[in-house]
């Protein structure tokens, strides 16, 4: 079992990136699930979302305490969140950043998710969308296959740049 | 078709293939998703159901009730104190005899003002003349929801049916759904007692001391009918759309020495928690119980019996383990945990299977305490 957790805050679409990776994995044939951690949330707040993607139906419903790989969408959420919190020894860290980040013992990884966004001109409500590019970064990264991401974003999304700026975050992001 | 959804979006997409003709709700969180996603499919047009949005629960249930007697499929969703708001309705539409199909988000009760998962709510309307099924995937709460109405209004039955699913753990989480096109497995429905304006007729008038025992004796009549009912859809469910279910979901059960029984999610995160023991020597098993209403007869004999309740009966004990040492005479371990969203993992679970103390109660969580 392949075990994500997503820090984000309140409106930046965390829980929508779960969905859509959970989506995709179960397009590859998978078995997937996607849970918010549902505590007081409001716009704004760092929240937490997991996703579980394996080859067998997913019977845990707890919370992941021991992930293998991290999703920070807001580097911010950094300041006030030990995101690193359980994090397996050598894990991978995906930090939505133009600069790289290192975390010592662990595969760090960056990608301008936020520059992509505003490239596309993908923006709601003030807010540059984090959640289709990021998938195509976690499609470089091997976690879902192109193919089964693309699909799950136009399921979801009918706006083609949505695609557009998840082939371009496949392409920045580091393998 | 394969496709990603929420528990509550699953119980909408079940209501939507059986096109109840009267959807009657009030949101309450975390059920809202369903009646938002049930008044979408009514107003987009998919959904021909009349869709009435009440002021008040109790509301609800005396609007399927109202629509129900004139012979037609009615639909509602609560959740906690929507439910008990509603009780006095739940306890006339079972004695009514309405094929009612409801589903509740088990959510535990206020004070302290809580909405995380918890059974009580539903646990609370244990005495009504209501079937009651738990559920523990987005897939089983779809599937749950076809097949509930298929039981209710099934002659031999002719009682209201709730659909059970832990609140945000299950309404909230997103797996994989397959809907299936329900096509005759639930026929149209006849009511017998359908109100007719061309023949009129009282319902509901004075009953004295000398009849009212007798349409008590008919509801428990009518329960005890049901088991064969509901294994009987089941059966035909797995038939036709390749899924089983059944009063239990067994895993590991026939050679283990110590069995867990559970409702819910954690009825499920226990199957992990056996593979956990099973590893160490312990020969556990996991017993989901699906139906509360009607209580199935448990295969229990000669295994200890560790007994997770997600509520509580106050001056007694676990309402589960309180039903199930009522039936056995096997040793129980009665575990409360998991109450108002409390966090339990499959360790947690395995834990309470390793520290077992037969015949003692064991709140998780509350220090030196029981």
């Amino acid at each position: 079992m392949f075990e994500i957790r997503i820090h984000s805050r309140g409106g930046q679409g965390g829980v929508t990136a779960a969905r859509l990776l959970a989506l995709a994995a179960i397009h590859d044939g998978k078995y997937a699930t996607a849970a918010p951690f549902y505590g007081a949330e409001r716009r704004g707040a760092p929240i937490v979302s997991f996703v579980r993607i394996d080859d067998r139906p997913i019977r845990i419903y707890s919370q992941i305490k021991k992930p293998d790989m991290v999703i920070v969408l807001d580097a911010s959420v950094m300041d006030v969140v030990d995101v690193l919190q359980g994090l397996k020894t050598g894990g991978r860290v995906l930090v939505n950043s133009a600069h790289p980040r290192e975390f010592k013992g662990f595969t760090s990884g960056h990608v301008d998710l936020t520059g992509i966004a505003l490239k596309e001109n993908l923006v709601v409500a003030g807010s540059p969308i984090l959640n289709t590019p990021v998938i195509g970064a976690l499609a470089k990264q091997g976690i879902v296959s192109v193919d089964s991401a693309k699909k799950a974003i136009r399921e979801m999304f009918s706006d083609e740049r949505n695609v557009k700026a998840a082939e371009t975050a496949y392409e920045e992001m580091s393998a | 078709m394969k496709k990603i959804s929420t528990g509550n979006k699953a119980v909408a997409e079940a209501v939507k293939q059986i096109v109840p003709a009267v959807v009657a709700a009030y949101p309450i969180t975390p059920q809202t998703e369903i009646v938002e996603q049930i008044a979408e499919f009514v107003s987009s047009g998919e959904l021909k159901s009349r869709y009435i949005a009440v002021e008040s629960e109790h509301s609800a249930m005396a609007a399927c009730i109202g629509a129900s007697i004139t012979g037609v499929r009615t639909f509602t969703a609560t959740s906690s104190h929507g439910l008990l708001y509603m009780h006095e309705m739940t306890n006339w539409a079972a004695g009514a005899r309405l094929p009612i199909v409801m589903a509740n988000v088990n959510r535990s009760l206020g004070p302290g003002w809580n909405i995380w998962a918890e059974h009580t709510d539903a646990l609370q309307e244990r005495d009504t003349g209501w079937l009651q099924v738990y559920v523990s995937t987005v897939q089983e709460a779809y599937d749950a929801t076809i097949m509930a109405f298929r039981i209710a209004e099934h002659n031999d039955v002719l009682l209201p049916v709730m659909v059970n699913l832990d609140g945000f753990l299950l309404s909230h989480i997103m797996q994989p759904l397959d809907t299936v096109d329900v096509g005759d497995f639930v026929p149209p429905i006849q009511l017998p007692h359908a109100i007719d304006v061309k023949n009129p007729t009282g319902y509901g008038g004075l009953t004295g001391p000398d009849q009212q025992f007798k349409f008590r004796w008919d509801i428990e009549r009518s329960i005890r009918d049901s088991v064969k009912v509901i294994e009987a859809t089941e059966k035909e469910f797995a038939k036709r759309f390749g899924r089983k279910y059944g009063f239990t979901e067994d895993y590991q059960c026939a050679d283990a020495d110590v069995i867990i029984v559970a409702m819910g999610t954690l009825g499920k995160e226990a199957e992990v928690a056996v593979d956990l023991l099973r590893k160490e020597g312990i020969k556990a098993g996991s017993m989901r119980l699906r139906w509360l209403r009607p209580f199935p007869k448990l295969d229990l004999k000669g295994k200890q019996v560790v007994v997770i309740d997600r509520d509580y009966s106050f001056g007694r004990g676990g309402i589960l383990a309180t039903e199930i040492m009522a039936q056995t005479k096997e040793d129980v371990f009665s575990v409360i945990a998991g109450l108002g969203g409390q966090e339990v993992t499959y360790e947690d679970v395995a834990g309470f299977v390793r520290k077992r103390r037969m015949g003692e109660e064991f709140w998780f969580g509350v220090n030196n305490n029981v």
